[in-house]
């Protein structure tokens, strides 16, 4: 059995037991616990939706005006020196406008033999400063985030981020506090039924700290191209598969790939009809720096009358 | 504390984007309805020259209905007579529009006035989408009648 599924399935039958107990206690913090499945009872319209299929990279497609994801997204990884862990993130996109998208992240993680924490928040946006479609299409991103030492959601690599960092104890490691700002230069094209999608990350701890930098990139595909007439759960269109890459590329006094770590990550995508998008991406590391394997997985569901439903709560006639 | 309060601030912006949605008045529509009709005559020479590939395809029409239901009814309605945030697609600057020139609209969209741009469907679908909105051209008169492709 190859290692990564051999550290995957033991992971998996150690933590299976008391995951339910432990997402719902300490994955999530108790009153978000609640208000999740609240949201998706109370808004429970919701519409298929064409998501791309990556984890990690950004394209130029934001959300619909008014239209609200939520999504969860776990995350299993090994660690050489230290003991495998589950991280998982959860998302709330909300489509401000046409050009203007925002997002609001939970993060936790579980490190076996170790303790489960809640690791802190993120506030990305995003917008598009063009109007229309052209070859290469930017979209500016900044992100504000709060998070600590244990987080390892790898939502980016930046810097000198390396798989060594996750070996530290979660006691130790959520004493470090990091207040950042990350900034984006997406670029994305669509080509012949082609996503190709290039990110430029720099990050700086406000603390501080040097910019760090790092890249991702990916390529997708739909693998049917029309959409048939019929609604249907396995039908090609519903399937979009390609691959993303993301690492390291140092910092403001070394930049470089040196002391980095990198992956290549395939990536496949479900868009149900009935509103859900399952995801999955096996990952690889591609240096002695990278974990050697990460497993993401993603269920978004997405409800497009949000906003409009909140204004009718406000008392909009 | 301080994640609570910036959850609070989170919540609080999503409500006032709700209400700024809820403010939008009658003319503003109407004048919005005819400024999104506008932005057809923008496109470029070459988009009058596209033909629909999909023009023949007899699944076409149910094809782009699965399409508009699943993306676009949000905004244009149900039956595609527009709404508070979207124009009507019925009326005569969409119908008489060549397909090449819908094809451009739809796959470049119109930010700025609130329409997504819909590239990150492949060109089949949106030409498919093209075919269900020409079709309704035959029925714009009577807009109580069934929608095609049902």
């Amino acid at each position: 059995m190859p290692f990564y599924l051999e550290a995957f399935t033991n992971s998996f039958c150690k933590l299976s037991a008391s995951m339910p107990v432990v997402l719902l206690r300490r994955i999530l913090p108790w009153r978000f616990s609640i208000l999740l499945p609240l949201m998706l009872l109370a808004f429970g319209h919701s519409a298929q939706t064409q998501e791309k299929p990556y984890f990690v990279t950004y394209d130029h497609y934001l959300e619909e005006p008014g239209s609200l994801e939520i999504s969860f997204n776990p995350l299993f990884g090994t660690q050489r020196a230290g003991n495998n862990f589950f991280a998982a993130w959860t998302e709330f996109e909300y489509g401000a406008t046409a050009w203007w998208t925002s997002e609001f992240y939970l993060d936790a993680q579980t490190t076996l033999g170790d303790s489960t924490v809640f690791t802190g928040f993120r506030w990305e946006n995003r917008f598009r400063p063009l109007q229309h479609e052209h070859w290469v299409n930017p979209v500016l991103y900044a992100e504000f985030e709060d998070i600590n030492g244990a987080d390892k959601t790898l939502l980016e690599v930046v810097g000198h981020d390396v798989e060594a960092d996750h070996a530290v104890p979660n006691a130790l490691a959520r004493g470090e506090r990091a207040r950042e700002m990350e900034l984006k230069l997406i670029l994305s094209s669509a080509w012949k039924s082609w996503n190709i999608s290039e990110n430029f990350i720099s990050e700086k701890n406000l603390s501080n700290q040097p910019w760090e930098f790092g890249y991702s990139w990916g390529i997708s595909r739909p693998i049917g191209l029309k959409a048939s007439a019929a609604r249907c759960s396995f039908c090609k269109e519903n399937f979009a598969a390609g691959i993303e890459m993301y690492g390291g590329l140092g910092d403001w006094h070394s930049f470089g790939i040196t002391d980095s770590s990198h992956y290549l990550a395939p990536v496949l995508a479900w868009n149900i009809p009935s509103g859900w998008t399952l995801r999955l991406s096996p990952g690889f590391g591609l240096n002695g720096n990278s974990h050697r394997f990460l497993l993401r997985l993603g269920v978004s569901r997405e409800f497009p009358g949000f906003g409009r439903t909140v204004s009718h709560l406000l008392g909009e006639r | 504390m301080a994640r609570n309060a910036l959850a609070i601030l989170f919540c609080a912006w999503i409500a006032a984007q709700a209400v700024a949605l809820a403010e939008m008045d009658a003319s503003e529509q109407a004048r919005q309805q005819q400024r999104r009709a506008a932005e057809l005559a923008k496109a470029p020479p070459r988009a009058h020259s596209l033909t629909n590939p999909l023009a023949d395809d007899p699944q076409a029409v149910a094809a782009g209905r699965k399409l508009f239901e699943e993306h676009c009814q949000e905004c244009h309605g149900e039956r595609a007579v527009g709404g508070k945030k979207a124009p009507n697609l019925r009326q005569e600057e969409v119908q008489s529009a060549a397909p090449g020139v819908l094809f451009w609209f739809l796959s470049n969209g119109n930010l700025r006035h609130g329409m997504p741009t819909w590239s990150k469907l492949p060109e089949p679908e949106r030409w498919q989408l093209v075919s269900f909105l020409k079709s309704l051209a035959a029925e714009r008169e009577a807009a109580s009648q069934p929608m095609p492709g049902r």
